[in-house]
Order: structure tokens, then sequence, then C-alpha cells
């Protein structure tokens, strides 16, 4: 069962690794998108691993269902090839670099510390299940940042909204 | 086993995938999904340490994650798309207007 897990890990690591590289490197903006949707599905993979459930589909409902279809929106609304792209110009070795450093830097602090694993591992999905323990968190103890949210989704909506439409009409 | 180890040094990947990508890339749409890319290696690290430490904020926090970053992409892509109506281009280096 270790065993499986740890394999489905590795697997889904690789999806969702090998989309974000399709993201950095596709000059093709619709196939970066699709790129980055199966990144993302790959993550809402890695969250069901977790036993996170209700993020996972939460993921899988934002990211994969909304985000994605209005990344490829608003990529057809202009072209597809990026028309002043150099191929290598200047940024590429100093951007790899800075990258690389900073990739590295984690890495080590990642390295400091060794987790031990398996200290409680499903305590709060037993009973009524992650969704329902999520629902029962949030309530209680994170009203008012839901809340606040909620607003933030409300001011967004109005000014997407205001955003998108033509200019001589409201 | 999977250990957090194993987690964060995914994250640590994908978010410099995402550093990367943002600081290579001169097509605005491609610079927002690499930001996507970042808020998601943040996700995963919350996840994994909410499940390691068998506590629901990890999770409650990157649901809020989650909403801010489909908050912005809609804004973000709104913006987008208000330049190429006005500048008929995608270029990063070529919007410099602000510049003075």
């Amino acid at each position: 069962m270790q065993q499986i897990e740890l394999i489905l890990f590795y697997v889904f690591s690789a999806v969702t690794l090998t989309g974000a590289l399709g993201v950095v490197v596709l000059r093709n903006t619709m196939r970066a998108a699709i790129s980055l949707l199966f990144s993302l599905l790959g993550v809402a993979a890695l969250f069901f691993l977790r036993h996170a459930e209700f993020l996972g589909a939460v993921q899988l409902l934002v990211y994969a269902g909304g985000i994605v279809v209005l990344f490829l929106f608003a990529i057809m609304f202009v072209p597809a090839n990026d028309r002043t792209h150099r191929k290598w110009h200047l940024q590429w070795p100093v951007a790899l670099l800075i990258a690389l450093l900073f990739g590295i830097s984690i890495l080590y602090f990642v390295g400091y510390h060794q987790w031990v694993s398996g200290k409680a591992l499903d305590a709060f999905t037993e009973g009524g299940g992650n969704t329902e323990a999520i629902g029962v968190f949030l309530y209680r103890n994170y009203l008012v940042p839901f809340e606040a949210a909620s607003l933030f989704l409300l001011v967004a909506m109005i000014g997407a909204i205001l955003l998108g439409r033509w200019r001589d009409k409201l | 086993m999977i250990t957090p180890t194993h987690y964060l040094v995914l994250s640590a990947i994908l978010f410099s995938l995402g550093v990367l990508g943002v600081m290579v890339r001169r097509n605005l749409i491609t610079l927002l999904m690499c930001l996507e890319l970042m808020l998601n290696a943040v996700n995963i690290n919350f996840v994994a340490f909410s499940h390691h430490f068998a506590d629901l904020t990890g999770q409650v926090f990157a649901i809020f994650v989650i909403t801010v970053a489909a908050g912005e992409a809609a804004i973000g892509l709104g913006i987008i798309v208000n330049i190429y109506r006005h500048k008929q281009t995608l270029d990063a280096d070529s919007i410099r207007s602000m510049q003075g």
C-alpha cells in the first residue's frame, strides 16, 4: 500500500512538473494553457493522495473547470503566437541562473530538517469525512475571512465585468 | 512512505519553474499562467503540512489561496484583453507608457 502510494506520488509529480515545464517553454499560448491544465490536474491528484478530498475537488472545479477555460477564452481574443518573441535573448541565461540558485537554496533548507512521518494520519478524515470537517472548521474558526473572501469575489466579479465590456456601451 | 520532504522538494521545483517562467517569458498571458504555477506550489506545501500535523488550517488557507487565484485570473485576464485592444500587442517589454 505504501509502495503504491509512493509510485502514485512520483507519477503525479511527473505529470505536474512536465506540465509546468510545458508552460514555461512552449511558445504557443494555447498549448501552454493545455499544459497548465495537465499540471493543475496533477496537483489535484496530489491533493487526493494527501486525503484532502474537498480541496482536490475544489482544485478540479475552480482551476481545471474555471481558470483554464478563462485562459482559453482570453487566448482566443488574441493571436496564439507570440510575435515579438526572441528565442534566446539575454534574459534566458541570467533567469536560468537565478531560478537555479533560488531552487537550490530552497532545497538546501528543505534537506535541513528530517520530517518524521506518520504522526496522525487520518485523524480528521474519519467520521463525517474531509468535506464535513472542513465545513465545520471553516464556519467555526474562519467565518470572518470566509465572508471577506466572498466580498472579494463579488468585487472581482464586478471588476471583471467592467473590464470586459465594450468601450462605448455600458 | 511519503514524507513532507517529498512534497517540499516537488513544491520547490514547481515554484522555481514558475519564477523562471515569469523571468523569461514576454507574453502577458503566459506570465499569468506562471503565477498560477507558483500559487499551486504554495498550496501543495499547505496541504502536505496540513496532513502531517493533522490540522485543517492548512487546507482552509489553501482554499483562500484558490479564491484569490480565481479573482486574480479573472481581473488579470480582463486587464490583458484591454491592453491588447489598446496596444495590439501582448509583449511585456512594449508596455512602457507608465515609464514616463
